[in-house]
């Protein structure tokens, strides 16, 4: 899996929650495509509409808050965006990107140094973050070893997958 | 170490842990709920054959319940089929209630237990001195394969609340100040421990609520040292093979915040955020449209009996309609016993099946563009509950019920003097 991303800003608030990234009237969907026409929905309606492959989400404190639904994951994944930066993820939300190889990244003060539009640059081995069209520099908490090995791996899925596999050789 | 870190410890074969340590649980029970059908799939999908113990997990129809659409039922369908061939001991179907009041009743709830559900309010069972923690489809999926669980072990924060709530407040106004005065993003990836002599003299209930609502703040899990009503309760239902954990003397908390609620007032979270709180007298009394009294956070017996006292012997307002639905269907049918029911239908309420409603937005009772709506549930996000341009106003059911009867947000404290 690819860990540099360089793609246009698309600025967010704090606790933009789960109802905002995915609202739940459309927990019944399941094709990817259908989702992701839903992304961002009750933060920027139009996001879905002008989002580009490899967009980068920046975004304030506690991003996906509320819900456990991994659709808000989903979405941002199937909709292209290349990865998330935010300078606190909820928990859930956290832990169902990992799963999902959804690449994100914490970093603090990045919500006030980027606009709408920048150009940003994220590199997440070194969790070193550049924006592009200021040229300013910050870096992030690089991710757990664990987190990291579930990301490059493609998703929990393909771990689990393969061990079993392995229980049945 | 403290109960919380005792339980995590011990549910992953170790002596110790500490925070920000990364560690492998077994879990104790998985209940998911009936959205994610995904958790079925992605069970498959890793090569799952048989689940890692059929007595630990459950499905609870509470969301879709019962089905409002084709493929909702289509959902309620193959998890019935999953769950039949697995074999699965406890099965809620839609005659049940919402999952996190019916875990308790079903007594598999209790003290030192690590209990995870696709659920974010799993926090709920900090009032029973267990470990919550909401997880999402994947997680759960892989659980149901393994029985474990990785978990970051997270700091403890300790909310000590003092003193005793004046009539008509209640321990949803409690916990939405606290909210309010520490933030939508005050406790992320930390537990919350709950305690102090209002948190010692308090029931289930209202034990419940105050848990329920700790996700708003971020927290991972929330936590209350177990009093006597809690273990009652838990006994009369589960039985007495409990572990309960005491936290060490001295264990250092991350963070300290101290309420005195004495001269708490009712409190609303106005739109569009949990934490955009404000006691009653300092909110517009904005026009009503619907009043809701449900879910896991405001749906028990107590929440119940709150509204029902204040509209005893009266009307609504022509201009509100007023949906009640019970928690579970315990709470329904005790409620009918008690005379809440009748009291309630006779003052113009509407009753729905037990579950979700439209707490969530999918049925039964979702708001249309422009209308407001005053709500014992928990989140008042854009959309929520319908349309993303309807305003939710979170507030205790004492309140819900008066604003009901009065038309517009209205102060509980005043029904009494109000002439009926
Ligand atoms: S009642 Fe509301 S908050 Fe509780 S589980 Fe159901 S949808 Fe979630």
């Amino acid at each position: 899996m690819k860990t540099d991303f360089t793609g246009t800003a698309h600025l967010f608030g704090k606790n933009i929650d789960t109802d905002q990234i995915y609202p739940g009237r459309y927990l019944e969907l399941v094709k990817p495509e259908e989702i992701s026409k839903h992304c961002l929905e009750g933060a920027d309606p139009d996001f879905a509409s002008k989002a580009k492959p490899g967009d980068i989400v920046i975004a304030g404190t506690n991003f996906g808050c509320g819900s456990s639904r991994e659709h808000a994951a989903i979405t941002l994944k199937s909709s292209d965006v290349g990865v998330v930066v935010a300078e606190s993820f909820a928990r859930i939300f956290y832990r169902n990107a990992i799963n999902l190889s959804l690449p994100l990244i914490v970093c603090k003060g990045i919500s006030k140094s980027v606009r709408n539009g920048d150009i940003v640059r994220v590199d997440l081995e070194s969790g070193r973050i550049e924006n592009l069209s200021t040229l300013e520099v910050f870096y992030g908490e690089r991710l757990t070893e664990y987190a990291m090995y579930i990301l490059k791996n493609g998703g929990i899925k393909n771990i689990f997958r393969e061990k079993s596999a392995d229980r049945k050789q | 170490m403290h109960a919380i870190e005792k339980m995590l410890a011990r549910a992953a074969g170790k002596e110790f842990v500490t925070a920000g340590e990364i560690i492998n649980c077994s879990i104790d029970f998985l209940e998911l709920n009936d959205l994610y059908l995904q958790v079925v799939k992605s069970f498959y999908e890793m090569g799952g054959e048989r689940v890692w113990d059929p007595e630990k997990a459950a499905f609870v129809f509470d969301h879709y319940s019962p089905a409002p659409t084709i493929r909702t039922a289509q959902i309620h369908k193959e998890m019935r089929e999953f769950a039949e061939k697995q074999g699965f001991s406890h099965h809620f179907d839609i005659n049940k209630g919402v999952c996190h009041q019916v875990m308790p009743e079903a007594g598999i709830v209790r003290p030192g237990m690590i209990l995870v559900a696709t659920d974010s309010h799993t926090t709920t069972h900090g009032a029973f001195g267990a470990f919550g923690t909401g997880i999402g489809a994947t997680d759960a999926a892989c659980v149901l394969i393994s029985g474990e669980l990785w978990f970051r072990v997270p700091e403890v924060m300790k909310i000590t609340v003092t003193g005793t709530t004046a009539d008509n407040v209640h321990a949803k106004d409690v916990i939405l100040n606290i909210i309010g005065n520490l933030k939508a993003d005050a406790a992320v990836y930390q537990a919350v421990e709950f305690t102090g002599d209002y948190i010692e003299s308090i029931g289930v209930a209202d034990r419940m609520t105050i848990c329920n609502m700790a996700v708003e703040m971020g927290a991972k899990t929330a936590y209350m040292k177990p009093n006597r009503a809690v273990l009652d309760y838990v006994e009369s239902r589960y039985g007495y093979n409990y572990v309960l954990d005491e936290t060490d003397t001295g264990f250092e908390y991350c963070r300290e915040e101290f309420f005195d609620i004495s001269d708490l007032k009712p409190q609303i979270a106005c739109p569009s955020s949990v934490d955009n709180v404000f006691p009653v007298d300092e909110v517009e009394p904005v026009k009503i449209h619907q009043a809701f009294i449900g879910s896991c956070t405001g749906g028990r017996l107590e929440d119940i009996g709150a509204a029902a006292e204040i509209l005893k012997g009266r009307r609504i307002a022509d201009s509100v309609r007023m949906v009640v639905i019970p928690a579970s269907m315990e709470v329904f049918s005790k409620a009918v016993s008690k005379g809440y029911v009748q009291i309630l239908i006779e003052a113009g309420a509407t009753f729905n099946a037990p579950g979700c409603g439209p707490c969530l937005g999918t049925h039964a009772g979702i708001l249309a563009k422009g209308e407001n709506c005053v709500s014992s549930t928990n989140r008042n996000f854009p959309g929520r509950m319908g349309s993303t341009e309807a305003g939710i106003y979170l507030a205790s059911p004492a309140l819900v019920a008066y604003s009901a009867y009065k038309g517009c947000l209205s102060d509980p404290r005043l029904s009494r003097e109000d002439s009926k």
